[in-house]
């Protein structure tokens, strides 16, 4: 197959007309979003710490001056020590986009982790870390058109801002969530799926539920939907899974530049 | 300074490769794609470069390969603030390149351009004096497809997102323009040592 690399013009070279690579595959369009609020970091106080799993918690702050966010978009995260010492890590919000002046945060407790080590045994409610945000327009869900999320462990986490957003403003727009979990004590926001959701359990399973990896099988029926103007899918996972889920999805005849990852490490 | 309660952070020995705000990896290499890896064999792949040089033009996988091999052995950087410590990268210095097309004096910057679709600016003095790389091996092997390969650019002195994967050319340019995440609010630069993370820093 011919490169098209070969034949890119020259003719706007030296112009400001903004350069549009010759590519072969696609990367999907950004939605836009100001940024202008994530270049300051904001003091958030714990409010609430809620239990999702044996190894995940929500948590719940108060954030004086957070202008809302747009479902599937992160924020930067950071802790002080006494000496100076900081730590900063993304995190996905996955509480919705009208929840003023708050944010929710789902944190798995990470084997010697050292911020969600601080989260999951010495956070309380009362204290105060910095944050800055909300960040990336790419990852994000207006709720404009269809959207099928599929995601596994904390990779749920953006889609359920996304969930939570669709029910909260009642959206017509078809959404469909396909969410993998090693079982149903694993499974994050257990008691939040409806109809819309389809749990995969990778080794244990409920009475009469099958064992087994996300499969064509499950993506087949939904992709088979065809909602008006197609799918936009939203992949969110370890590398692994994000590999695998996004490969399906292009076998199984979602375009490429429709297919959004989020990948954890 | 806003100190949190109870945090101390793990015990750390100061790394003076380590930039602020950055944590040691150690053994681990996160994936930060936002698209689907593109299956691009070395068969496939291509590289150009194009815009303002004196002599444009086109490699494949064996034309570049025949440019004198060069390796980086040092640091890399991501923005989501893990940084990697002594990595060693094989390919080819970008100056071999740049000695064939011969960037115009009126080149002040760089798009770099993925065949994913995926682009990132770059100043053109970032790129020279063997500070950057076409790269496709690392440690001794072929570089994995969800790091970039058959190849990708390498420029170690910046954040990682500059370091586009599945590299398919680099345009010359008279003018900076923002790339798929500048304009999406990162910095135009991302020298890690400033902590250029966002536009704004």
């Amino acid at each position: 197959m011919a490169p098209q690399t070969a034949d890119a013009p020259q003719a706007a070279d030296a112009s400001h007309t903004p350069f549009t690579p010759p590519t072969r595959f696609a990367v999907p369009g950004r939605i836009a979003v100001s940024n202008r609020a994530a270049a300051r970091w904001r003091t958030a106080t714990l409010t609430e710490i809620r239990r999702e799993t044996p190894r995940v918690s929500t948590f719940r702050f108060a954030v004086p001056g957070w202008a809302g966010h747009l479902p599937g978009q992160h924020l930067m995260l950071r802790l002080t020590a006494g000496d100076g010492y900081t730590a900063q890590r993304h995190y996905s919000l996955a509480s919705p986009a009208d929840d003023a002046g708050h944010i929710e945060l789902t944190l798995d407790h990470v084997e010697g982790g050292e911020v969600s080590g601080w989260f999951h045994t010495e956070a309380r409610p009362g204290d105060e870390v910095e944050v800055r945000g909300p960040l990336s327009g790419f990852f994000a869900w207006p709720g404009d058109r269809p959207a099928l999320l599929i995601g596994a462990g904390s990779g749920v986490v953006p889609l359920m801002s996304m969930l939570r957003h669709h029910r909260l403003r009642a959206l017509d727009v078809p959404l469909r969530l396909l969410v993998s979990a090693r079982g149903p004590e694993e499974l994050i926001y257990a008691a939040e799926y409806g109809a819309e959701t389809t749990a995969v359990f990778t080794r244990r399973a409920p009475e009469g539920a099958p064992v087994g990896r996300l499969s064509a099988a499950h993506v087949a029926p939904v992709l088979a939907e065809r909602p008006p103007g197609g799918w936009e899918a939203y992949v969110c996972g370890s590398n692994a899974f994000a590999e695998h889920a996004s490969r399906l999805l292009v076998a199984a005849g979602q375009p490429v530049d429709r297919v959004r990852i989020e990948r954890f490490g | 300074m806003n100190v949190t309660r109870g945090f101390t952070g793990r015990p750390r020995v100061h790394h003076p490769g380590l930039p602020p705000g950055q944590y040691d990896a150690g053994d681990d290499w996160p994936v930060l794609s936002a698209e689907v890896t593109p299956d691009l064999t070395p068969a496939d792949w291509t590289f150009r470069i194009d815009g303002l040089v004196a002599e444009p033009r086109s490699w494949d996988w064996d034309e570049a390969h025949a440019l004198p091999a060069s390796v980086y052995e040092g640091d890399i950087h991501c923005v989501t603030s893990w940084s990697k410590f002594g990595v060693r990268f094989g390919g080819v210095s970008l100056d071999a390149f740049w000695d064939v097309v011969r960037p115009d004096a009126s080149a002040t910057h760089v798009v770099a351009y993925s065949h994913s679709g995926y682009t990132t600016n770059l100043p053109l003095a970032d790129l020279t004096g063997g500070r950057a790389w076409i790269a496709w091996e690392y440690d001794g092997r072929p570089l994995p497809a969800e790091h970039g390969g058959p190849a990708r650019l390498l420029v170690p002195h910046l954040y990682f997102w500059k370091s586009a994967k599945w590299i398919a050319g680099l345009r010359l340019l008279d003018h900076d323009e923002p790339g798929f995440w500048e304009q999406n609010g990162y910095h135009a630069r991302g020298n890690p040592w400033e902590e250029q993370r966002y536009s704004g820093d």
